[in-house]
């Protein structure tokens, strides 16, 4: 079959693939012929084998250079990498006309060292928990004034999944205008690496050290925020990593193209909190999305609508290696019963969203059963 | 307008014809009857261009209001008691920030122990988070604070705090003198920011602010409130010249000449205090009062003036700082640095218990005969706390105090009247 080969092309007709409409296989096959992004140098940009329409926003000497050079950010951020794709894709969604709410965290100190900042669009920055609320008030006076621009707000984990979750789910049932983007690294890395509630079981971080019987961050723990945001109903979901930034800006311009409550969920590797070497960063994300530990999917009013595939799946250990964070998994001896859970978690991802062939499962089908 | 009209309605009708661009709301007694009013005020479209925004905590209320009025729109909220405590971190933020909202308190007591009735706790927790602090004596000037808080808070770049009594002001069916909203208009001009989120002219608001800046930044949070002292006074005469009568300042002396005992109170408590230097003025003694307009910034050298022929003074105060008495007579014996008069802490009306009149009088008897205490509670149960006190020497495990306190005082009361 060729659908696991048209994986990463994002044309919105071809959702309709799995369920075989009239003309489906005729265009799939016209689609295959196209040239994939792994035949261009894999998932990264590979620009100039590309029709200029299909390139990045970043590929573009028009961009926006929202976050501009000169911020903080470590060596390696992938957080500093997913804003920059995000918001100059968004700021091309809107014509430049575009006003970002900041949560407390990394993002927020790297990029406003005083006196200077790194921001090139309206940019506030009020508390950890409540940029969901900012954005709703920002959202709400642009209205009230008549003016025309949209409003983005960020965070990271924590500030998403924990301590803004209250303020983000408020935002989400009354579906205000706002598109909300959590940098994902799985814990406070502002902080110095603390566990929040997106730390992956095992997982070391500095308040679930690697000691003691069951070393790192407990199984059976933590919250998917991409399906609470799903059973809000909000208009549109997605998931999307540092790996590919095409279908990052894709999914970025999408949430921008529709009015209401937006939640773009960014897996962004961090060298520091997961102990991984700087220029790895895209490597890893790359490997949490091939081992099934990270799906990537999108999903409109509560339902799954659009999965990306695994086109070569690979082992979890490979992606849990590179990282110090899990170096107790394997040393000074093998857990083999810790590896089997985090392998069976991915499993349940490829089952649950079929991202990957799997007994018998036609891989691309959305997880609507 | 001369309207008979419950508390919160005219303050309601008064915010509306500020014309707030957002409100949002979060319902906590006694305030709520203030953000139902203005709801309906939108939906009716009397209220137009408005946002009004239900939210999911006080907390999203003033973060809404945060990134409504960073974003150009006159931006109001209201709550009370826990509600101020839980949105205490954006309390500070929208400080820092210099942006000029303004909130209702419908104050209320905090608990624990649970208690939905009046007092100053809520305000006074916020006392140091850099908002201008306004205090209603009544209903009207409840009404009129408003319409003065808007220009204060956009003059300065600075948000402000309308205390308002809860249940004795914001539930209370009175006539109030409604501001119309031709006066209104040529009062409050549109709100034009001191700092915007603009797409044509980008900043960043909220960066991070290090050793080098921040007590720069922090003075000049200082400095508006310095400010304060003189645009307040300067925004109530401008007010009395445009409506026709007195409301707000920093603070309102009443029959102060000749007195050796003034009394210092905010709120609304100040009527009852009013009646009774009436009554004792009548009997020759010699007392006066001053209400506090603005407890933020505190009037330091305008209360220094009003108290400066005195002999001693009584504050009257619904707070209470536990180990060391009230954060308003801290304040006064400040002003009166200069000046060192004996200033009593009295305690009173803590969750809503009544001020009597004949409480007063005692009070201000005892000061003049020179047997009121340093710190005093009115009409303190003190069999209740005794028997309390007791209980801990008596046994380790004595339970929960408000629990037993309760118990006790049912036990004592006739059964008719039992509650529980």
């Amino acid at each position: 079959m060729f659908i696991d080969e048209i994986a990463h092309r994002d044309d919105d007709a071809r959702r309709a693939l799995p369920l075989a409409p009239p003309g489906a296989a005729e265009e799939a096959l016209a689609e295959a012929q196209r040239l994939r992004f792994y035949q261009t140098g894999t998932l990264t940009a590979g620009n100039r084998l590309l029709d200029p329409a299909e390139r990045t926003v970043q590929a573009s000497a028009e961009r926006a250079n929202a976050i501009t050079c000169g911020h903080r950010a470590c060596q390696g951020c992938g957080e500093a990498l997913g804003a920059r794709y995000v918001l100059d894709a968004a700021m091309r969604a809107t014509g430049g006309k575009l006003v970002a709410v900041n949560a407390t965290g990394c993002l927020e100190v790297f990029t406003t060292p005083y006196p200077e900042t790194a921001w090139r669009l309206p940019w506030l920055h009020s508390l950890f928990g409540n940029a969901p609320a900012v954005a709703t008030g920002v959202a709400a006076a642009l209205r009230v004034r008549g003016v025309d621009a949209r409003v983005v707000a960020q965070g990271g984990d924590g500030g998403t999944v924990d301590i803004g979750f209250g303020c983000l789910s408020g935002m989400f049932e009354r579906n205000d205008d706002v598109l909300y983007v959590c940098y994902d690294n799985e814990a406070y890395m502002n902080t110095g690496v603390q566990r929040s509630s997106a730390t992956p079981p095992a997982a070391r971080t500095a308040t679930t050290p690697a000691v003691g019987d069951a070393p790192g961050n407990p199984f059976g723990t933590g919250k998917d925020l991409p399906r609470l945001a799903m059973a809000h109903r909000i208009p549109y979901v997605a998931t999307a990593t540092v790996a590919d930034l095409h279908d990052l800006e894709r999914k970025t311009a999408r949430a921008m193209g529709i009015r209401g409550a937006r939640y773009l969920h960014v897996l962004v590797p961090c060298p520091l909190g997961w102990a991984h070497a700087s220029h790895e960063t895209i490597r890893v994300a790359r490997l949490a999305v091939e081992s099934g530990l990270f799906p990537l999917f999108e999903a409109e009013h509560g339902e799954v609508t659009r999965v990306t595939p695994i086109r070569r799946r690979v082992p979890t250990e490979a992606y849990l290696r590179p990282q110090g964070r899990f170096a107790h998994l394997f040393r000074p001896a093998r857990d083999e019963a810790r590896l089997a859970r985090i392998q069976a978690i991915a499993d349940a991802n490829v089952r649950i969203y079929r991202l990957a062939p799997l007994d018998g499962l036609v891989p691309g089908e959305a997880a609507h059963a | 307008m001369l309207r008979q009209i419950e508390g919160s309605r005219a303050v309601a009708e008064a915010v509306a014809r500020c014309r707030p661009g957002v409100v949002c709301a979060y319902p906590i007694t006694p305030q709520t009857h203030i953000v139902e009013a203005l709801a309906e005020l939108v939906r009716t479209g009397a209220l137009a261009p408005c946002e009004y925004v239900n939210v999911e905590s006080e907390f999203a209320a003033l973060s809404v209001a945060i990134g409504a009025s960073a974003a150009g729109a006159r931006a109001y909220t209201a709550t009370a008691s826990q509600g101020l405590l839980f949105m205490a971190e954006a309390v500070y933020n929208a400080a820092g920030l210099g942006l000029p909202i303004v909130m209702t308190i419908g104050n209320r007591a905090v608990g624990a122990p649970i208690n939905i009735w009046n007092d100053h706790s809520d305000a006074m927790a916020m006392k140091d988070a850099g908002w201008i602090q306004l205090f209603a004596d009544d209903n009207q000037e409840a009404a009129d604070l408003h319409v003065q808080a808007f220009r204060i808070a956009e003059e300065l770049s600075c948000p402000v705090m309308v205390n308002v009594d809860g249940f004795i002001l914001t539930h209370a069916v009175e006539r109030v003198d409604l501001p119309e909203q031709g006066d209104v208009d040529a009062f409050l001009p549109p709100f034009d920011p001191q700092q915007l989120l603009d797409v044509n002219e980008p900043v960043s608001m909220g960066a991070m602010v290090g050793p080098d800046a921040f007590m720069e930044v922090r003075y000049l949070a200082h400095l508006k409130q310095l400010r304060a002292l003189e645009l307040i006074p300067r925004i109530a005469g401008e007010f009395r010249e445009r409506f026709g009568r007195a409301a707000g300042g920093l603070v309102r002396p009443y029959r102060t000449g000749g007195a050796a005992t003034l009394v210092v109170a905010l709120g609304s408590v100040n009527g009852t205090i009013a009646e009774v230097v009436d009554e004792l003025r009548d009997e020759g003694v010699p007392v006066g009062s001053v209400s506090i307009g603005a407890f933020r910034p505190f009037p330091l050298d305008a209360l220094a003036a009003a108290l400066a022929d005195a002999r001693r003074v009584v504050v009257i105060e619904k707070n209470l700082a536990p180990g060391l008495g009230g954060a308003l007579a801290s304040n006064v014996r400040m002003a009166l640095r200069a000046h060192p008069l004996p200033v009593h802490t009295v305690i009173a009306g803590l969750g809503g218990r009544s001020i009597t009149r004949g409480s007063l009088r005692r009070v201000v008897l005892a000061a003049e005969r020179g047997d009121l205490e340093d710190v005093h509670f009115l009409d303190l149960d003190w069999s209740a706390v005794h028997r309390e006190v007791a209980r801990w020497t008596e046994r380790r495990r004595s339970g929960p105090v408000a629990e037993n306190v309760l118990r006790d005082l049912s036990a004592a009361r006739p059964p008719m009247s039992r509650v529980v």
